[in-house]
């Protein structure tokens, strides 16, 4: 297959998955025993204003007939009113996207900007005394609980140094930025751990590849073969695994939005799933499924692009 | 690919002789039967009752009665650190067991017959692959009731499909080996092929990554526990002494430190076993 077919052709392929999605979103929530409406009107739950409110939100219609108004909904940007915010949830989505955003973009920039100099140091010198504590503490990020370094890092930075605030988001922007430090720095060592890993076993094999033997006989010195040849090539991988890991990365910031009460996306969902909120749950459920597939997709057409070796 | 082919011959199987392993494998190993031991004697070691509320003792910092000092009901933490690690030991072997088994049969099924039975599984696993794992979970949880049974459930019906995928590739590789050539032609039965044959060559993969999936389960566990939706109080769990400390991080550090420290220990000792189980075996991840 031609690589710009591939371009045009694998979104194809992601229709089925996005038609998974909806479906195991609707079915899981609507599953949820225990009434919303009486949760809604609380002590006021009459039977004749439980009745009414059930016809509002079409809830006596057949499950299925709720499928197809959902999915019919879904095509004009409406995913159902929030039954404890009482607006609409894409609205509600949308007011809460930009703390997740920042929390993940920032994470992944601050992981990167751990792990390339990491994985340099012990790829480089392999087998030092570096390397050996490198791997190490590589090896112990990767059962480090996220929720729990970030009360450390918080009781460290926070509580002791007094350097930057406890949790909440702030309102100005360098506010925010400041606010958001912790949770980022929290996500990207527990990321980083993963990655350091994964670019260090790519450098070594790429700083014995041909490639590298070639550019070392014309001569280039060794920085430049590693800087030049070898990084952007095993860099490639890194990425990729960043990309196969945002789901994860994602389910990280549900629980660090908890931790640093982030009013995010995140909490949104934890909130909206003890108040039984359907239409929160499965929005938020349904655009992190997205992001995902999205994220994929573009990672997918990266290493398409920049690997001529991939076959397709 | 050519190494794990290596380890095992036919339908002998494979076997793990720990002679001669490398650092990792006796460290890994050393340290999850440390905690083993512990969870095990957790009655005799333990100072004190888990949940037994000392309220003349609250909030006290580590002290020789204390080692680990006591929370806001005035409760040992060494002694609920300790007890917990059956809680959480518990977490890593169901919530690896389950989806290990139910997705190598179902990965092996897809994998040796092809056909529809692969086309719809794959499809399934696309699905459920892309939800963040523990939004899915959460969403499971909360129809079941937050839980300890309900984690397990939804770690069986979200943690299979990486096993599956696995045991799939694996089986597709080996399937047109001259030892599953000769045992088709011999006529034995799909089933005798698939769990004598293609199993025991197939399943060496599965077996190291169930090892780094015990720490994924590890921390999933804590922090679903963390959130409210796994096991629930005054049950003594390293996730929800963890939730149960952050009220006090101002004051008394030592409620939140221990419990990390511990789930951390625990999940360096999987995957310590798995780095060294991976090269012992020359499984590469």
């Amino acid at each position: 297959m031609n690589r710009y077919r591939f371009v045009l052709y694998r979104p194809l392929q992601l229709l089925p998955v996005l038609v998974g999605i909806s479906i195991i979103t609707f079915v899981l929530i609507r599953s949820i025993p225990g009434d919303p409406v009486r949760v809604l009107l609380g002590p006021r739950s009459t039977p004749s204003a439980i009745e009414r409110i059930r016809e509002q939100f079409g809830l006596n219609e057949p499950l299925w007939v709720q499928y197809l108004y959902f999915v019919k909904n879904l095509f004009h940007g409406e995913m159902g009113r929030s039954i404890l915010y009482k607006v609409d949830v894409l609205k509600l989505i949308v007011s809460r996207i930009e703390p997740t955003l920042v929390l993940v973009g920032g994470s992944v920039l601050l992981a990167l900007a751990i792990t390339i100099p990491l994985a340099t140091i012990a790829a480089r010198r392999r087998g030092s005394l570096a390397d050996h504590v490198i791997r190490l503490v590589s090896t112990a990020g990767l059962g480090l609980p996220a929720f729990w370094l970030g009360i450390m890092l918080i009781i460290v930075f926070s509580v002791q140094l007094d350097l930057f605030p406890v949790s909440g988001y702030g309102r100005t922007f360098l506010d925010k930025l400041h606010h958001m430090v912790l949770p980022c720095l929290t996500a990207a060592l527990a990321l980083s751990a993963v990655l350091t890993r994964n670019l260090r076993a790519s450098l070594l094999a790429e700083l014995n590849s041909d490639q590298a033997t070639a550019a070392r006989a014309r001569g280039l010195p060794e920085n430049q073969v590693f800087w030049r040849h070898v990084m952007p090539n095993s860099l490639v991988p890194t990425i990729n695994l960043l990309a196969i890991n945002i789901g994860w990365l994602i389910s990280g910031t549900v629980v660090l939005e908890s931790v640093f009460a982030i009013p995010g996306m995140g909490q949104l969902l934890v909130r909206g799933i003890f108040t039984r909120d359907y239409m929160v749950v499965q929005g938020v459920a349904m655009c992190f499924a997205l992001a995902t597939v999205m994220v994929n997709f573009l990672a997918d057409i990266l290493t398409v692009t920049a690997d001529p070796r991939v076959k397709l | 690919m050519t190494a794990i082919l290596r380890t095992g011959t036919g339908r002998t199987g494979f076997r793990l002789s720990f002679g001669g392993g490398p650092l990792p494998l006796y460290l890994g190993g050393a340290i999850i039967l440390g905690w083993f031991v512990l969870a095990l004697l957790a009655p005799v070691v333990a100072p004190y009752d888990p949940i037994y509320q000392d309220v003349a003792a609250r909030l006290q910092p580590p002290s020789l009665a204390h080692w680990f000092g006591t929370d806001n009901f005035g409760r040992d933490i060494l002694s609920r650190v300790i007890w917990s690690a059956r809680i959480d030991l518990q977490i890593a072997l169901f919530g690896v067991v389950f989806p290990f088994i139910i997705g190598t049969v179902l990965g092996s099924c897809a994998g040796y017959f092809g056909g529809w039975i692969d086309t719809i599984l794959m499809r399934i696993i696309d699905v459920v692959l892309a939800f963040p794992f523990l939004v899915l979970m959460m969403a499971i949880i909360v129809i079941l009731k937050p839980g300890l049974s309900s984690f397990y459930v939804a770690m069986a019906l979200v943690g299979w499909v990486s096993y599956a995928r696995l045991v799939r590739a694996q089986i597709l590789v080996i399937k047109s080996s001259d030892f599953v050539v000769a045992a088709t032609s011999l006529g034995y039965s799909h089933s005798r092929i698939m769990f004598r044959h293609l199993l025991p060559n197939a399943i060496l993969g599965s077996v190291v990554f169930s090892m780094s999936d015990a720490v994924l389960v590890l921390l999933n566990g804590a922090a679903i526990s963390y959130l409210g939706l796994g096991v629930q109080p005054p049950t003594a769990e390293w996730g929800i002494m963890i939730a149960e400390g952050q009220s006090f991080i101002t004051s008394a550090w030592w409620i939140t430190t221990f419990p990390g420290i511990a789930i951390v220990t625990l999940a360096m000792g999987f995957s310590l076993l798995a780095d060294g189980l991976g090269e012992k075996l020359g499984v590469r991840e």
